[in-house]
């Protein structure tokens, strides 16, 4: 098991840890390398909660990690979780509201929720997840009052 | 008793006593296919099968496409690897089951070959696998090399102060994972910010997470106070997956949302969950989870905590449900999925049920043994008591030393762990100071420093923890401002220790599989990988953690017995003089009863396994034999110190040629000098329980054999204690302080015993 197995720049179970292995890819939100936050420059305020925030970049080199160890579903995982890095947590909390049984009084709702996810924040896998979802929905009979 | 005392009852009394064991508590089931009650084999459990049209499946276990419900839509699209499918589905489940257990077929390519295989397809081939064979392949099967276990921390009161403390001391105990919850559900904020800062005292990298509702528990996780969470639950039914309130697609988004905010995340499962929710569909417990398990590995979840949680103790009701626990774990392995493998809520009342059930994880090894090792006592558990509660974790530990296997813990001696609750206990009260979230007075810390549970507290209440909670979470105070607060009040390992962890989110390198974190360092099966093939290979303790592992509380060795017995030698000095009088010979006289002392007796030796002191043993002896009409003579030999060779060597010089040979432990028999040597006439052969009375018996028969009686032989009842557990290790020890005193030859000598308090001598104890 080696670095770049696939000679294409990609990253390897060789290369992990990322954060002991291949530090110089790793950083924050904000870019900061692991060694610009410390104790010291939380308490002088340089380093915030930001830059302890994982990066769509991040999310995306450990799906490379993860197939290249064969996990694909788990690298798919990681890939659809990279879309969703840059996505407000209250916009996160309400499409999985959405997604829960009985939220949605139809299709229509959630292709709408799919949209707004490709069309504001780019996340093409995960709108097409969405929607896959309200076509399953209808087809189960899942637009219907729980409460 | 007589046979009066059975009072007219027709029943065997053996059923009265079995009644009244622990065990009758547990709850048993008839197996009841049609109704769910099914280990292995549901009434409507569909046999394996798949077709495959143009890369799309159109049948799978039984159901064609049309019929799908959203779970058979999400494993055939998201789990099934349709690249593998047909040659994993021609595999007679047999030969696969056979593979399982084959040190020579790699994991790899079992784990190749689950991913082409249905839900249907897998449950078979477990089912093939006794007891034994499961615990083997998932020693095989399971992803990381190294095994861990996880700690439930909570209490009864969601008292930060004891929180913090305890999860210091879940810490310093060595559990990888901490989880807890609340007993009031607002209290999630507090109780999260307690464990998050007690598990920074003593080492760094103990990842935790708060069972909260699924969006509060994510938003506690943005705030950077836990690390992973397990409770995205995945039920094998549609029926019971929208009861609980979600369906494969919202969990999946919730799988990657954990994801995207650096958290690391695995589901939870397990057997009997549709039935206890009422919608099992006369299905298997087995099957049901294989669905589930399915399930998971498409959502791209990297681990499971299963093998029934809350479910277990209905799963254990069901003949074979235990079996089933095991297979279901095996299946996560195999789908490679990380394991946490329940053993969590406590599914018998039964110590010996509870203790068969972690033996096979305990030495196969598992991601996390326990899904959930209540720390805590069990009433200040508020998930439920665990298999294993901080009343039973000593017995655990003294598990892993028996097996020498590796079961996650460490254990630690009273000093260590003191310190470590009492660092934690001023490091929230430092935290809540500097963030005014309140003043814990001495008076408060002090009692739960020293508190094994809530009981023993005078702390804060649920109540007044809801105010704290409530200000954490509407000031929106974040990991942030506790590093912050830990700096400015000198905690700054425990703000370097929290940082660490926090920082462990930026690379995203624990959210691989099985990952936890080890001396700084993240493990997981990529860096660590389990490649068991066979003796010799796969994870093997080393010796330094062999000998962490060995090191538990109050082990004796020959220094201790020892010192233990010099603490008695300056009492037995003054009650008793030992004079030698020269070489003994063979005495004349027919009332002599001639007693035989072991080597040690009375010069390193001081009192018997009972803890009678050796001169009122002697005295009481002295004076039965006296009391039967004989005299008595002590001689002390050199060249045994065995009961039955001290015993005849004494008859033999005893002019009566009756003799009583006594060791220092205490243990004592009559003998005759025309016996064989294991042939006596009395014996003595638990000292522990020999009382003085006793002793003066023996003497007294002693005389009356020597006169040709034949007298009722003294019987020292036991009631069954377990004596060779309680004494043996010290006895062995004390037996070779006796014969490291003998020497072959050595002339046997007459003692002339003086008591410098007859009087108390003479009293007979009981």
């Amino acid at each position: 098991m080696s670095g770049d197995p696939l000679g294409k720049g990609t990253l390897g179970t060789g290369d992990y840890p990322l954060a002991e292995k291949r530090p110089e890819v790793v950083a924050g939100r904000r870019g900061k390398g692991l060694d610009e936050v410390t104790v010291e420059t939380i308490v002088d305020g340089s380093a915030t909660i930001e830059d302890l925030r994982i990066s769509p970049r991040a999310l995306r080199q450990q799906a490379e990690v993860a197939r290249a160890a064969g996990r694909t579903a788990l690298a798919e995982n990681f890939e659809r979780a990279a879309e969703l890095a840059d996505v407000p947590q209250d916009v996160i909390m309400q499409t999985y509201e959405l997604l829960r049984p009985g939220r949605a009084a139809s299709r229509a709702a959630m292709v709408e929720a799919a949209q707004g996810l490709r069309d504001t924040y780019g996340a093409v896998r995960m709108a097409a997840f969405v929607e896959e979802a309200a076509e399953v929905y209808e087809r189960r009979g899942l637009f219907r009052s729980r409460y | 008793m007589g046979a009066n005392d059975l009072g007219g009852a027709n029943r065997w009394r053996r059923f009265d006593d079995w009644d009244k064991r622990p065990l009758r508590l547990d709850n048993f089931a008839v197996e009841d296919p049609e109704n769910g009650f099914s280990a292995i084999a549901g009434a409507n459990d569909p046999g394996p099968s798949l077709s495959v049209e143009n890369g799309r499946v159109t049948s799978m276990d039984g159901t064609t496409e049309d019929a799908f419900d959203m779970i058979d839509l999400f494993i055939a699209r998201y789990h099934l690897d349709l690249t593998v499918a047909e040659e994993a589905m021609a595999i007679p489940s047999i030969d696969v089951a056979r593979m399982l257990v084959d040190i020579s077929v790699p994991r790899e390519e079992l784990v190749r070959l689950a991913h082409g295989m249905t839900p249907a397809k897998l449950a078979e081939v477990v089912a093939h696998l006794n007891a034994m064979e499961i615990a083997f392949a998932y020693s095989k099967m399971r992803a990381r090399a190294t095994p861990g276990n996880q700690a439930h921390v909570t209490n009864a009161k969601d008292d930060p102060l004891q929180l913090a403390a305890d999860a210091a001391t879940a810490v310093a105990f060595g559990f990888d994972e901490i989880e807890t919850t609340m007993r009031v559900s607002r209290n999630a904020w507090s109780n999260a910010l307690a464990c998050c800062v007690g598990a920074a005292v003593g080492r760094s990298g103990v990842l935790f997470q708060c069972s909260s509702e699924e969006a509060e528990e994510l938003q506690i996780g943005m705030a950077g106070f836990s690390s992973y969470a397990e409770t995205v639950s995945v039920y094998g039914t549609e029926g019971s997956f929208i009861d609980g309130d979600d369906t494969p697609w919202s969990k999946a988004f919730l799988t990657a949302a954990y994801a995207s905010r650096g958290i690391k995340m695995r589901c939870t499962s397990g057997a009997a969950a549709e039935l206890l929710m009422g919608f099992h569909e006369a299905k298997s417990l087995l099957y049901l989870e294989a669905r589930c398990l399915c399930m998971q590995r498409a959502m791209g979840a990297q681990g499971t905590q299963n093998g029934g949680i809350d479910g277990a103790p209905l799963a254990a009701a069901i003949p074979g449900g235990v079996r089933e626990l095991m297979a279901e774990n095996l299946l996560a392995v195999w789908l490679d999925l990380e394991c946490a493998s329940g053993n969590d809520a406590r599914s018998s009342e039964s110590e010996i049920r509870v203790g068969a059930k972690i033996l096979p994880f305990l030495i196969a090894g598992s991601d996390l043994i326990c899904s959930g090792f209540g720390s805590i006592l069990k009433y200040d558990n508020s998930f439920n008591p665990s298999s294993f509660n901080g009343e039973e974790m000593e017995d655990y530990m003294v598990l892993q030393r028996d097996f020498e296997a590796d079961g996650g813990l460490t254990p630690r001696g009273e000093d260590a762990v003191l310190d470590v609750r009492k660092r934690a206990v001023e490091a929230i009260s430092a935290v809540m100071e500097e963030l005014d979230l309140g003043a814990p007075d001495t008076a408060m810390k002090q009692s739960v420093v020293f508190a094994s549970g809530s009981d023993d507290t005078d702390s804060y209440t649920p109540g007044q923890v809801s105010g704290i909670s409530a200000a954490i979470k509407d000031r929106e105070i974040t990991v942030i401002d506790i590093i912050r607060a830990l700096h400015a009040r000198g905690f700054t390992e425990e703000a370097e220790n929290l940082l660490f962890l926090v920082k462990l989110r930026v690379s995203g390198d624990y959210l691989q599989t099985s990952a936890v974190i080890r001396d700084g360092r993240v493990l997981s099966a990529i860096n660590d990988p389990n490649r068991y093939g066979g003796p010799g290979s796969g994870y093997r303790l080393s010796a330094e953690r062999r000998s962490e592992i060995a090191a538990i509380r109050g082990v004796l060795d020959k220094r201790e017995v020892l010192r233990a017995e010099d603490a008695y030698k300056a009492s037995e000095q003054r009650a008793v003089e030992y004079t030698t009088m020269g070489a003994a010979t063979t005495g004349s006289d027919p009332d002599e009863v001639v007693i035989g002392i072991s080597p040690a007796f009375g010069l390193q030796l001081f009192r018997t396994l009972a803890g009678h002191p050796l001169s009122r043993v002697l005295a009481e002896l002295i004076a039965g034999i006296e009391a039967g009409g004989g005299h008595a003579r002590v001689v002390r030999f050199g060249h045994t110190a065995d009961t039955s060779f001290l015993g005849l060597s004494a008859a033999r010089l005893s002019g009566s040629g009756v003799g009583i040979g006594l060791q220092a432990k205490g243990t004592a028999v009559i003998h005759q000098k025309d016996r064989l040597p294991h042939n006596n006439l009395e014996l003595f052969s638990n000292a522990p329980i020999t009382q003085l009375a006793h002793y003066r018996g023996l003497g007294e028969n002693a005389a009356r054999y020597a006169h040709g009686n034949d007298p009722e032989p003294v019987v020292v009842p036991t009631r069954g204690e377990a004596l060779g557990a309680r004494f043996h290790g010290r006895v062995a020890l004390i037996y070779a302080i006796e014969t490291s005193l003998t020497s072959d030859g050595a002339v046997p000598e007459t003692i002339a015993v003086s008591f410098s308090e007859p009087a108390s001598n003479r009293e007979t104890g009981s």
